[in-house]
């Protein structure tokens, strides 16, 4: 009885804790679902976000560089096909032992070794290496061979830049290579396209128009698993090739001038007249950018950097030189233009005994015997010095100074398209004063007057400045990639109009000038110009008559200089040593402007000879090869603009 | 006092047990089971390979002994409760001697043609020892000091034994099982706020003792971002699993979760994580509906019972198998350090699902044989 008694009472008890069991269950049941309530239904969207972000990984596919060409579509820079060998580093189990395998296979020396690690230092697990971005055909059938060895070693069909004519424009493509932090931080379009191993332009257009030529990336996404594996491609969002460019290089001079300067310090640039178009811009020596692409070996780029002719150089627009008696025909005009002289006046030149002479300092002319009494014309035909030294002391400096930067001298030509391009020096006594804190000198003038003391020029500066004289006193817009903003027939209607226009005194005065604005006063002053450069290429005793065209369609204006490296002592001018026997660092540069055809102006160009002595021996006769070249191929030229005008 | 059993047993018919079976139970086990197998096959990718077959074997063979053992009466329970006691210490013993380890912590023995897990067994044989226990005792004793000595060494045997394992998990498990047949029993409430009050202020004292890698759980638990990689990783990747399943899921075979192997432990402790990737919100919810059921079922058969033996037994496992299901889901939502437990019938693992059958078998028994006193 007490025992049923208790078991009763037992089975009450338990009933009734079971019952607070039960409840507490219900309880937890409920915070269960209400959390799985909050995971799955709440924040459902938050927690898809980081399963996709766990799940899906992007990677982005290097575009590929636009081409360039020259004006007559010529491709002269190019995506080549090579042959690569990657290491996707997620497959490889022992990396010292893959690098070691492929180093008997294909050949890779200490240096190239060395980076690889470096790279692999800064990769993700499931990166792909690029162990090497250029193997022969043998190297890669090799590795073909002996694959089934190199586990995650993937042989690969690239593309990478190839420069056909590997060392005639150098200095005007430029060359490309590895994006640098720099690279990526400088340019906005580099960083949102960067890829490891995208190659980026370094020097030339490849630089300038980077922004143009790379292209877009493209994305790969692929569902990965934890490991970081790929197991499949989600999408492919392609990449998209960067613009084509034309240039307004002709690729056929540009060949002859780098020929013509071939064992030579120089450079030759040629443009035309209206368009201001860049036909040519030679630099020597050259180099070979292909040899960049891949990244240069230590002892090429020694032997690059260290040649004392410098061809990392661009001479046409980073070399600045004293433009010597070049500089002449524009004295004569802002003579003319102030009014300073007329066309009579004349100047004695009695040879190096009886000098030119200012407050006791001498200046004496290029010719021992004198040139005796000398005009305006002679004088420039003949490169008299003495008689510039007059008009130069007559004119003024500042006065030179004004009419020298309106022709285009002391500023950027291709206004900063090249980073590297100079401006030079156009000495006034207002620059002395603030650049040397010095007062100007008269003497200084003087030589001022035959392109010596401060002046510095670029060689693509007085092909501009012979330009705008040759096309009658136009400022125009020099370029070298082709726009079709700048139409021939458009310029020269608006030169047309530019001529019959009043000329308030105003224009002697410095002020801005707009493109295709008239630069002149007066256009005898310029005519008279024009035919004295006439004369000394076409005349007996003209500077470089001895290079003139015969024939009537080449026949071309032009002014020789030469520019001193050096003072001339009395002893020098007393030994008259030949060009030979004078130490190549001392030698003069040569000097060389003209313009061409003489009866109907198209084209102006300067060349330049480093070292080179006297421009009618070094200069001028590398012009009379040129302009039958240039002349020779304008209708051609003009085709292709008649062509692309309508396409346009 | 004992009498002999065939005096005291009631005879029944093989007619009048198979209609007492609890059909109703039977099949809830058999969905559970099928959907244990569906998860384990998503679990290989969709392959029926070397888990998948494992799962469906044991499962078969253990659900086929969750039957036979139906049938046997459960007085052969009540009499054999110390023996099978005894018999799970020793095992555990064992385990100290000649158990083989994996991933730092020796819990197995080797079978031959299972590794055993004695703790998994000791789950059910506390439960059904201190339900013989508090059987026999009156139900005035039960308040006193004399009385509750003997079971709380009972019960620290084995969780000591299990701790040093180390397996904390399962050790909770079994003390908890442990805990709520003493509350059952009617232990008055003062004493469980007693020792609670006890355990709190213990608790630096048991955390100083903790191994580097439970502190770790139990911190990261706190905060799984201050190691997102390392030992905040399960959890972060469950949440990311289960949360981004939504309301539907993604499909069988289609949590990416889980095939791309972001999920740890996806066929043991974090099955369920991965059901809820692939079924969503509804899914989880079904599932979770099985197992009230389930328990609801067996609470129903602990009322039905005439024994005090067999109820205190019934609602005992369905306290504890509540326990084992709720410390695994809240584990793998995050509500809950992880501590590895696995979730019964759906987590890959014999001797979970050879003691959780064990466990139904004996209930199962109850039902059959409900009618049968057990004297004392």
């Amino acid at each position: 009885m007490i025992k049923k008694i208790g078991n009763l009472n037992k089975n009450k008890i338990i009933s009734r804790r079971l019952f607070v069991l039960v409840a507490a269950k219900i309880g937890l049941i409920g915070v269960v679902t209400s959390r799985l309530y909050n995971l799955q239904i709440s924040e459902k969207q938050k927690y898809e976000v980081l399963s996709d972000k766990n799940r899906i990984r992007e990677w982005k596919t290097p575009p590929q560089r636009g081409i360039i060409t020259d004006y007559f579509n010529n491709v002269i820079a190019d995506n080549q096909r090579v042959y690569q060998v990657h290491l996707s580093l997620e497959e490889v189990s022992n990396f010292n032992n893959s690098i070691f395998k492929l180093k008997n296979i294909i050949s890779l020396n200490e240096d190239e070794i060395k980076k690889i690690y470096e790279k692999k230092e800064i990769s993700k697990p499931w990166d792909t290496l690029v162990i090497s971005e250029n193997l022969s055909w043998k190297e890669f059938s090799k590795l073909n061979l002996y694959l089934h060895e190199l586990d995650g070693a993937k042989p690969v069909l690239s593309t990478s830049r190839y420069y056909p004519y590997s060392n005639d424009l150098v200095h005007v493509v430029g060359y490309v290579g590895d994006a640098t932090n720099q690279d990526i931080q400088n340019k906005k379009k580099i960083e949102e396209n960067f890829v490891p191993g995208l190659k980026v332009g370094k020097i030339g257009i490849e630089n300038s128009k980077d922004a143009d030529l790379i292209g877009n990336h493209g994305t790969k996404r692929y569902e990965v698993n934890a490991s970081g594996k790929k197991i499949s491609e989600i999408s492919y969002n392609k990449e998209t090739q960067g613009e084509n460019l034309r240039t307004t290089i002709d690729l056929e001079i540009q060949q002859l001038a780098q020929d013509l300067l071939k064992n030579k310090a120089g450079s030759i640039c040629v443009m035309d007249i209206f368009t201001g178009e860049v036909i040519t811009m030679a630099s020597s020596p050259t180099f070979d950018p292909n040899k960049f692409t891949h990244g240069i070996s230590t002892k090429d780029w020694n032997e690059i950097k260290n040649n004392k002719l410098r061809p990392l150089l661009n001479k046409s627009l980073a070399g600045l030189y004293s433009p010597g008696s070049t500089i002449k025909p524009l004295v004569a005009l802002a003579a003319l233009e102030y009014g300073i002289i007329d066309t009579k006046f004349k100047v004695n030149c009695k040879g190096h005994d009886h000098p030119y002479e200012l407050y006791g300092e001498r200046y004496h002319c290029w010719k021992k015997n004198g040139h005796g009494w000398m005009s305006m014309r002679n004088a420039i035909k003949q490169s008299c010095d003495i008689y510039f030294y007059e008009v130069a002391r007559l004119l003024g400096v500042d006065k030179l100074s004004l009419i020298a930067k309106r022709y285009g001298l002391g500023s950027k030509v291709l206004e900063g398209f090249f980073s590297e391009e100079k401006k030079g020096i156009v000495p006034s006594t207002k620059w002395k004063k603030q650049v040397l804190e010095q007062s100007w000198y008269i003497g200084e003038t003087v030589i001022t007057g035959i392109g010596q003391g401060y002046i510095q020029t670029t060689p693509l500066q007085l092909c501009l400045m012979t330009a705008q004289l040759a096309n009658g006193g136009f400022k125009i817009k020099p370029n070298l990639i082709y726009d079709k903003e700048i139409d021939l027939d458009v310029i020269k209607s608006k030169i047309e109009s530019e001529k019959n226009k009043s000329v308030t005194q105003n224009i002697l005065k410095d002020h801005e000038f707009k493109y295709y604005e008239r630069l002149y006063r007066n256009p005898n002053n310029l005519n008279l110009v024009l035919d004295a450069m006439y004369g000394s290429t076409n005349e007996q005793f003209g500077t470089s008559f001895r290079s003139r065209h015969k024939e009537d369609k080449y026949k071309f204006a032009g002014k020789t200089g030469t520019s001193q490296v050096k003072r001339i002592t009395d002893q020098d001018r007393e030994l008259d040593l030949d060009l030979e026997e004078i130490e190549y660092k001392n030698r003069d540069h040569a000097l060389f402007i003209a313009f061409a055809p003489y009866d109907k102006p198209r084209y102006s160009l300067s060349v330049l000879i480093e070292h080179g002595g006297s421009g009618s021996k070094a200069a001028a006769p590398i012009a009379n090869k040129l302009i039958k070249k240039i002349l020779d191929r304008h209708e051609l030229r003009e085709k292709i603009r008649k062509d692309l005008k309508n396409i346009a | 006092m004992i009498l002999p059993t065939s005096l005291n047993s009631t005879s029944y018919s093989f007619i009048d047990k198979l209609k007492a079976v609890d059909y109703f139970l039977l099949i809830i086990v058999a969905i559970i089971g099928s959907m244990s197998i569906f998860s384990i096959y998503s679990t290989e990718n969709g392959n029926f390979s070397f888990y998948t077959k494992n799962h469906l074997t044991r499962f078969l063979v253990f659900f086929s002994m969750f039957l036979v053992l139906s049938f046997v009466r459960v007085s052969f329970w009540y009499r054999q409760a110390n023996i099978f006691y005894i018999l799970g210490i020793l095992l555990l013993l064992i385990v100290i001697f000649f158990g083989i380890s994996a991933s730092g912590s020796k819990r197995w023995i080797n079978l031959f043609i299972m590794n055993l897990q004695p703790s998994e067994l000791m789950k059910i044989a506390i439960i059904v020892c201190f339900a013989r226990y508090y059987h026999r005792i009156h139900s005035s004793d039960i308040q006193s000091y004399k009385y509750l000595l003997q079971p709380i060494i009972l019960l620290l045997i084995p969780c000591y034994l299990v701790i040093i394992q180390p397996d904390l998990g399962t050790a909770i498990l079994i003390a908890g099982s442990g805990l709520a047949i003493i509350w059952l029993a009617g232990l008055n409430l003062k004493y469980f706020i007693y020792s609670g009050l006890i355990l709190l202020v213990s608790l630096p004292f048991v955390i100083s003792i903790l191994k580097p890698y439970q502190k770790l759980r139990i911190l990261t638990f706190f905060n799984p971002d201050r190691d997102p990689l390392g030992a905040g990783y399960q959890i972060i990747q469950s949440k990311i699993a289960i949360g981004s399943g939504g309301l539907l899921g993604k499909g069988f075979l289609q949590g990416t979760q889980s095939y791309l192997e972001f999920l740890p432990e996806k066929h043991t402790d974090f099955i369920f994580t991965l059901f809820s990737e692939e079924f969503g919100f509804v899914g989880s919810m079904v599932l979770i509906l099985l197992y009230a059921l389930l328990i609801y079922r067996i609470i129903r058969i602990g009322f039905s019972s005439r024994s005090f033996f067999a109820k205190l037994y019934c609602f005992g496992f369905a306290s504890a198998l509540f326990l084992y299901i709720f410390v695994n889901i809240a584990m793998v939502v995050g509500l809950l350090p992880i501590v590895g437990a696995p979730l019964p019938i759906m987590s890959y693992g014999g001797s979970s699902m050879l003691s959780i059958m064990l466990g139904l078998g004996i209930v199962m028994s109850c039902k059959i044989y409900s009618r049968d006193p057990i004297g004392n």
